[in-house]
């Protein structure tokens, strides 16, 4: 009980690795599910298989997939990181698709009409188009992220999961409950954020 | 501009969407495609700035083929103006209108004093709408600057496909006047789609009268009204050629 109370700066530190595993994961999911995102929304039937695809990612259970990874790169944050990127890829692919998709055909007809190229059609009309679209999955994305990140303490990657995991070995309810409570704050904050960024860009 | 031997045939269509078109336009003139929808008329269109290739035949600016140049800079030196106008929404009107002039590397003084002058071209005041967005305009409003976002860079052909379809009856007669007055102030040729008899009556020099991807009939509305070339174009102009004939022989202030 006391070690917690005794030491709330380590909550500090776990919270500050947790947060940085989310960024990071976060970014390098979001480097992939962008590209491939407009890969997908462009060619429906590589569409359907690259969606397919990260759906099935999505079902391997956390402990498995991270069991697995760790046998094939060890233990560490980069594992967790890995692991963190593959469970991100199906809701920021979906984001990205059902936004590109959503897109109002007029706009694009438009674009191309007046003259710009592909790549400007989709930089400067398609992307701020479908842009509240896809922070709705970039926020859904990071929430899930942080309660996934919490496993991460498993293989020795650090974050508010080491509070969870020494808790239940050392039969510890204040180390739990603090652990708990801040992925959950950490979640909500995650949550609110994304929400105010949303808002912003639909105004 | 000139059109010869045009053909397009849609991926898996059974037929084809133009047939064997021939056609030419001289500059300066108000064209206006005719006809019911799925006759062709917008694809006839959109093969001229190279939104949809033909298969076959060739479209001449000119005298130069559209094809022998880089598609992007054939659509910068043409004005393209869509029935769902299709304004940038994270843009304001300012910067809706400015888009080609930024494509072609003009100077921000430039720019910002030719959308000032357009904006009053299609009389919309520009200390008024130059910061608004496109939801923040009316249907009418927003065509307008959809007009005016398409002839920014002074293109000397302006495409207009259906443009005024969507909007009330009230709204459709002043942006009829309105282009009308644009066409006789800056001499651009337009070619212009539309199903409605009496929108192409009223505005075009040259009706072309399509069918089923193909070219029926070219006239001016009075000869088209006279004389139609078959008995679909009888039916076009329908019943009520005689008083049509009778309102077009009126100034254009009267009706």
């Amino acid at each position: 009980m006391s070690s917690v109370l005794a030491h709330p700066e380590r909550v500090g530190v776990l919270l500050g690795e947790h947060i940085v595993l989310v960024l990071v994961s976060l970014a390098i999911a979001l480097a992939i599910a962008l590209p491939l995102g407009v890969v997908a929304a462009r060619k429906p039937r590589l569409g359907a298989l690259i969606l397919g695809a990260s759906g099935v990612l999505y079902t391997i259970p956390s402990l498995a997939l991270l069991a697995l990874l760790v046998a094939a790169i060890g233990l560490g944050p980069p594992t967790a990181i890995v692991a963190l990127v593959i469970y991100a890829q199906m809701v920021l692919l979906r984001g990205v698709v059902a936004g590109l998709r959503g897109v109002d055909p007029a706009l694009v007809d438009a674009a191309r009409g007046l003259g710009l190229t592909p790549r400007q059609t989709l930089l400067r009309v398609e992307f701020p188009a479908a842009l509240p679209v896809v922070l709705g999955g970039v926020r859904i994305a990071a929430v899930t992220l942080v309660a996934l990140a919490t496993v991460a303490a498993w293989i020795q990657a650090g974050g508010l999961g080491v509070l969870l995991f020494e808790g239940l070995r050392t039969d510890n309810a204040a180390k739990i409950v603090a652990g708990a409570l801040a992925s959950a704050l950490l979640a909500i904050a995650a949550d609110l954020a994304l929400r105010a960024v949303e808002r912003t860009v639909r105004a | 501009m000139e059109l010869r031997g045009l053909a397009v045939r849609y991926p898996g269509a059974q037929m084809a969407a133009v047939h064997d078109v021939d056609l030419a336009i001289e500059p300066g003139t108000f064209a206006v495609l005719l006809g019911p929808s799925g006759c062709g008329k917008s694809t006839l269109l959109r093969t001229i700035n190279r939104l949809v290739e033909p298969s076959a035949g060739t479209v001449l600016i000119d005298g130069v083929d559209v094809r022998q140049q880089d598609a992007t800079q054939v659509r910068r030196g043409i004005g393209y103006a869509i029935q769902a106008v299709g304004l940038f929404p994270h843009y304001t009107v300012a910067q809706n209108v400015a888009v080609v002039p930024k494509l072609l590397g003009w100077d921000e003084a430039r720019s910002a004093a030719r959308v000032d002058e357009l904006l009053a071209l299609v009389s919309l005041e520009p200390a008024r709408y130059r910061a608004r967005k496109p939801r923040e305009l009316s249907g009418g409003e927003a065509q307008r600057v959809g007009v005016a976002r398409a002839l920014a860079a002074e293109p000397p052909v302006l495409l207009m496909d259906e443009p005024f379809a969507a909007v009330d009856a009230i709204v459709r007669a002043s942006l009829q006047d309105e282009i009308a007055r644009v066409h006789r102030e800056l001499g651009t040729t337009i070619v212009f789609v539309t199903h409605d008899v009496d929108e192409a009556l009223r505005l075009a020099d040259r009706i072309v009268v399509m069918n089923a991807g193909r070219v029926v009939q070219v006239a001016p509305p009075a000869t088209l009204l006279e004389h139609p070339a078959d008995d679909f174009v009888r039916h076009l102009v329908g019943v009520d050629a005689e008083t049509r004939r009778l309102a077009l022989e009126r100034p254009l202030i009267e009706r």
